[in-house]
């Protein structure tokens, strides 16, 4: 199948489409994710977040951020009152562009870190974590 | 609430203990700092008629949870136990004396957590009581309040001098009717919903309340870091919350009756090692 | 808050030039949200660190804002290029203007 321009340019804003469906809905989170790359949509590759899928506690639930290149990385708990979490900006003496953590999560949610590369574009990695409720009083 | 809807509520709770959602003590070992290895898992001690073995609570937590105490620069403790270090040399109250004035070294206590609490002039003694003795006859200072961070971020930092030795307190003698008082304890169902420390950490340990994975309730890790309050959580306070939670009125903390119940509570812990601080969840 | 705020860091003493070490922060902090309400129904006001920076003689290593969502006593963990012999400067901003700083020095041989 041969694409003509213009079928390029409608699957790429399906795809865009489709990458931020997952966001609508939370406009505090669309904003606050715009807020940090400028309205531009990530991509995704390029970029790591690990996190627990079950965590014990929401009050410590331990997070890492990878993406080698990056100029920074932000993290975003989409479930929470306030949706940001952390913005990382890597120096000239970080020996890597990665960082571990430990932060809250108001429930079981979707935890999302947003890298900006070192040529303006910006990458994303997403991650759900379920948050159990404790035993009697908790 | 309606009795009978008292008597469903722990018949849910029951069947969901039963429905196959055991999960016992997970099989890791804990090496604290790479070098001090903690005995998590071991006989129970002769006393205890309902258990064979017994396991420290750090088997029945995640694995994200279990990492927070391997390292202690990791485990959030021990930012307690650095201003307990920086409290332990000043001098505080009228005499103008303070903890290393008297006892020296930190590492003099070595020991004293394994054995405590103990019996002393008629009296069961707990840590707290001997720090607040010391702060009161000897210091001249306020003493402190049970579960403030500053009396547990003692009691963690003496007990961390007993870390990895087992847990080795007295039953017999004159502990024995503290003891028999403790146990009494331990086996009565308190509160609206009917619940005695046994009927959890005894006869459901490895099963999920909620979602919450019962332990064996062994303090061998107190005062521990508690993520859900992110600080130091001490026995008493641990006990309250257990005895609040079955909707009864509580003991308080530093009564007689939790003094009575840390003994024999730890007493089922005899042979594990202390691990405080743990973290726990 | 600046009661009881106590920084720790855990930096290698010594390193090769060019050596990738690992660094560790942990500090004293309640972390208040700005999400809770005391006993009577009052908001507690935020009160957080909002702010921590790594740096090595000068230069940045790494610079991170802080929400609230980031747990009780502050932890980071992260890595650094020593070129050098030198000073690690780890400073945290608080909202109540309080800055707390620690200092430490690592040989390259």
């Amino acid at each position: 199948m041969e694409l003509t321009r213009r079928q390029t340019l409608l699957t790429a804003a399906g795809a865009a489409v489709a990458a931020v469906l997952p966001l609508r809905g939370y406009a505090a989170v669309e904003e606050s994710v715009a807020t940090f790359t400028g309205g531009v949509e990530p991509g995704s590759g390029g970029i790591t977040l690990t996190a627990p899928e079950i965590a014990e506690n929401g009050n410590t639930v331990p997070v890492e951020v990878s993406a080698p290149g990056a100029v920074a990385i932000a993290v975003f708990a989409l479930g929470n009152p306030v949706p940001p979490v952390a913005t990382f900006n890597f120096g000239p003496l970080a020996a890597s562009q990665s960082a571990s953590t430990r932060i809250r999560l108001a429930g079981t949610q979707e935890v999302v870190a947003v890298a900006k590369m070192a040529d303006g574009s910006f990458v994303a990695d997403r991650k759900e974590v379920k948050v159990t409720i404790g035993g009697c009083g908790g | 609430m309606t009795k009978k809807a008292i008597s469903l509520g722990i018949l849910a709770l029951a069947v969901g203990a039963g429905s196959g959602a055991y999960a016992g003590p997970d099989d890791d070992s804990l090496v604290i700092n790479d070098e001090l290895e903690m005995v998590t898992e071991t006989a129970a001690p002769a006393h205890m008629e309902g258990i064979d073995t017994i396991y420290s609570g750090w088997r029945f937590r995640t694995d994200e949870t279990q990492s927070l105490q391997l390292d202690d620069f990791d485990n959030p403790a021990m930012l307690t136990v650095d201003q307990a270090i920086d409290a332990y040399s000043e001098v505080d109250g009228s005499e103008n004396e303070s903890c290393a004035s008297c006892h020296g070294d930190v590492e003099s206590f070595a020991g004293l957590s394994a054995a405590m609490p103990k019996v002393k002039d008629g009296n069961l003694v707990t840590l707290e009581d001997e720090i607040n003795n010391c702060r009161s006859t000897r210091m001249g200072a306020e003493e402190w309040k049970w579960s403030g961070q500053d009396m547990q971020g003692m009691v963690a930092l003496i007990g961390l001098q007993s870390r990895g030795m087992p847990v080795d307190v007295a039953i017999d003698g004159d502990a024995a009717p503290f003891w028999e008082k403790g146990k009494e304890i331990y086996y009565t169902r308190y509160g609206q919903l009917e619940l005695s420390c046994a009927s959890c950490h005894e006869e459901n340990y490895g099963n999920m309340i909620r979602a919450d994975h019962l332990s064996q309730g062994q303090i061998n890790g107190f005062p521990t870091y508690r993520l859900k309050q992110a600080r130091l959580i001490s026995r008493h306070n641990r006990f309250r919350g257990c005895i609040r939670d079955t909707r009864a009125h509580t003991f308080a903390e530093g009564s007689d009756e939790f003094r009575a119940l840390e003994l024999y509570v730890l007493s089922r812990s005899n042979g594990l090692s202390v691990e405080t601080p743990a973290v726990r969840q | 808050m600046a009661d009881g705020v106590k920084p720790r860091v855990k930096v290698p003493k010594q390193a090769s030039a060019g050596d990738t070490i690992t660094i560790k922060t942990l500090i004293s902090h309640k972390m208040e949200s700005g999400q809770r309400k005391d006993k009577e129904g009052n908001v507690i006001p935020r009160s957080i660190i909002n702010r921590f920076v790594a740096e090595f003689n000068g230069e940045t290593v790494i610079d991170v804002t802080l929400e609230p969502a980031i747990s009780t006593n502050p932890y980071f963990e992260f890595e650094a290029v020593v070129p050098e012999s030198g000073d690690f400067t780890f400073t945290w901003y608080d909202d109540d203007g309080d800055v707390y700083t620690t200092t430490k020095s690592i040989s390259v041989g």
